[in-house]
């Protein structure tokens, strides 16, 4: 089994999709020569040339909308947006224009479109290089939206992802770029609407994803150690929410805590927390729980940031808060 | 217009040059050292653009800058030490360390702030003219950005708009020649940013951006026009940063020679040619400039050092007025 990072196996599988079908292309700023500001397209552009990786200007309005006219003309537009704060320029045509194709103007459109966003804190990036926002896409009917927390994920939900008929944002979290796992060769194929499981546990359910999936695993192993057994599941894609998956854990465990690097309100675990309650109230033992970054910008200062995202120890210790309370 | 900066001024301007420099140049070893984390896209080679131009603004005039913002930052008179706190993160930085290199400002003395949105103040800066405008302030706007910016849409919504309303607002391009590893040959149609003022009815300029005086009479005809009520012009000044775009930048998209080239254009090195020549500066006098400035810089680093953290119970404090 090899050992790789998610920065490797991302290059890996957009080298993969290039080569196995000739509509895909990649667009994006600094993908070239420098091979995209993380390193992710490095050695494409000698690959596979100036037509399928295609270096833009700084304009994402223009690049993001011309993505969707490709997709619309048959190709497999794959764009990467340097930090998924920039996203903010390409709003009108993922959300006016992608978004609506396919309910709107029916079979005639369809737009397999892949936005890789460069997502998430913790690095001392600042408050405009540091966000997700994959609430507000998760808001947005018509888009799909995929956060990865295993490595192989970052290569099956990639693969899912461009295979996909739909628009699909895909959340990559520039923490995992350098994380390494091993990754088995032969893999199960992965559904793009499906949940994980990281690890069984009967005592609560921790729901996390991308990078907090990771610091979730790390404060169940916490746990373990204080007897305390939590069933660790990567939602990995967040819209549409694998429901089944979910409940069945809450279901069976009685207590659950949701963690999200996002600011609170309106987020991804509100909405899940409402589904949970609606679906499982008559099993929960406790109150749901959710752990999340108060509603701030993220501030540059490191140990500000630290305080501002959840992490292991505040993720451990909340899990012993929820099973020190009863409904 | 044939126009001279006083011996005092050039003095100035050259002290003012050399602390951006030293000052890059230590924020780019603290990096290294680890002392700062993050990231910070410093001006090395830019110097000229950032203090010719700010010179030529009035104490009421504003100025919005970039993500490359620290020279723009000392030339209009931040204080290096509540400048270098902000890029510790600690308390007495700009914003209180929660911006970071790219999100500080001081609206007191009319600067209006780094982005870290490419073009992100493109509108920002438009906005503020047309403020003055309605409020009847004689106030102009200097707008600086990067020939990268120049590419985004929002670039062409103000230039519109500010020749449609006549805004008294001077966009002031710093062409460095890329935008991270992009090549202004591979991402500017036209090959030139001044021109595009053409289709807009606007001024354009360009001019040598290391060449503080050219910088400084350019600003200041388009500053003169601005305030008279003939609208924006559009300057764009050739430069070059000698660094990398950002920390860890390998600069794999230029060749070597290139900055050896622009090393002999050193904006510094030139002025201090002029200064000789003119008797402005007397022979040994740069060498105790120097120490002033390095002792100033380091001033600055201790400032920092000794700075405590923002507090953690202000973390959620001040997200509204
Ligand atoms: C909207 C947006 N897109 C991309 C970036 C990433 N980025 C930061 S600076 C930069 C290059 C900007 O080039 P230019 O405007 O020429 O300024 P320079 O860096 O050369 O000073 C890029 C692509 C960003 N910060 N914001
Ligand atoms: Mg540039």
């Amino acid at each position: 089994m090899k050992t790789i990072t998610a920065a490797a196996i991302l290059r890996e599988t957009l080298a993969a999709e290039l080569t196995a079908d000739p509509t895909v292309m990649l667009m994006g700023e600094d993908i070239g020569v420098y091979g995209g500001a993380f390193g992710i397209t490095r050695g494409l552009l000698d690959r596979f040339g100036p037509q399928r990786v295609i270096e833009t200007p700084i304009s994402e309005n223009g690049v993001v909308g011309m993505a969707i006219g490709a997709a619309i003309s048959g190709c497999r537009p794959i764009v990467e947006i340097m930090f998924a704060d920039f996203v903010t320029l390409a709003m009108d045509p993922l959300v006016n224009q992608a978004a609506k194709l396919r309910y709107i103007l029916g079979r005639q459109a369809s737009c397999p479109l892949v936005v890789r966003l460069v997502a998430g804190g913790g690095r001392g990036y600042g408050p405009t290089h540091s966000q997700g926002f994959a609430a507000w896409f998760v808001h947005t009917p018509g888009l799909k939206v995929v956060a990865p927390s295993s490595i192989a994920d970052h290569a099956d939900l990639l693969h899912a992802a461009v295979q996909d008929p739909n628009p699909v944002v895909f959340l990559e979290h520039k923490r995992l770029y350098g994380w390494r796992e091993p990754v088995p060769a032969d893999r199960p194929v992965v559904g793009l609407e499906t949940a994980r499981t990281v690890n069984r546990g009967h005592d609560l359910t921790i729901l996390a994803w991308s990078w907090m999936a990771v610091e979730a695993a790390i404060a169940a192993e916490r746990l373990a150690a204080d007897g305390i057994t939590a069933e660790v599941i990567d939602v990995r894609c967040l819209q549409p929410l694998d429901m089944a998956t979910i409940n069945e854990s809450v279901q069976q465990t009685g207590r659950v805590l949701i963690v999200d690097e996002a600011p609170r309100s309106a987020g991804i675990a509100a909405e899940i927390g409402c589904r949970v309650f609606e679906a499982s109230h008559e099993y929960l033992e406790a109150p749901i729980r959710r752990l999340t970054a108060p509603d701030i910008p993220v501030p540059a200062s490191p140990p500000m940031e630290q305080l501002t995202l959840p992490d292991a120890t505040t993720i451990a210790h909340a899990a012993m808060g929820l099973m020190e309370t009863l409904q | 217009m044939s126009q001279s900066i006083s011996a005092k001024k050039l003095r100035a301007a050259y002290q003012r040059m050399l602390l951006i420099r030293e000052f890059e140049l230590r924020v780019e070893r603290l990096f290294l050292a680890g002392k700062i984390t993050g990231t910070a896209h410093l001006c090395i080679g830019q110097e000229a653009t950032a203090v010719g131009a700010v010179m030529a603004l009035r104490k009421s005039d504003a100025l919005t800058s970039t993500h490359r913002g620290h020279g723009h930052f000392l030339a209009r008179g931040g204080n290096p030490d509540r400048i270098m706190a902000e890029l510790y993160g600690k308390r007495s930085g700009y914003s209180g360390g929660r911006g970071g290199s790219q999100f500080m400002a001081d609206y007191r003395i009319g600067y209006l702030g780094a982005n870290g949105i490419t073009g992100g103040s493109l509108s920002v800066a438009t906005g503020v003219a047309l403020a003055a405008r309605l409020q009847n302030r004689s106030r102009v706007t200097l707008c600086f950005f990067g020939d990268g910016a120049s590419n985004q849409g929002v670039f062409h919504e103000c230039l519109n708009m500010a020749a449609l309303w006549k805004l008294p607002v001077v966009f002031l391009c710093e062409n460095n020649g890329y935008a991270m590893s992009m090549p202004v040959a591979r991402s500017i149609a036209g090959g030139s940013i001044a021109r595009r003022a053409q289709a807009y009815g606007i001024a354009g300029e360009e001019t040598d951006g290391n060449d503080l005086e050219a910088v400084w009479r350019a600003v200041t005809n388009a500053r003169r026009r601005a305030a008279k009520g003939d609208g924006p012009t559009l300057i764009e000044c050739h430069t070059y940063r000698y660094c990398g775009h950002s920390r860890g930048d390998p600069c794999v998209y230029r060749a070597p020679q290139e900055k050896v080239a622009w090393r002999k254009r050193d904006p510094i090195q030139r002025m201090r040619r002029i200064l000789l020549t003119r008797g402005v500066l007397i022979s040994g006098e740069h060498q105790r400039l120097m120490q002033e400035t390095r002792r100033r810089v380091q001033q600055a680093v201790a400032h920092a050092e000794a700075d405590a953290w923002p507090k953690a119970s202000s973390l959620t404090k001040g997200v509204f007025a």
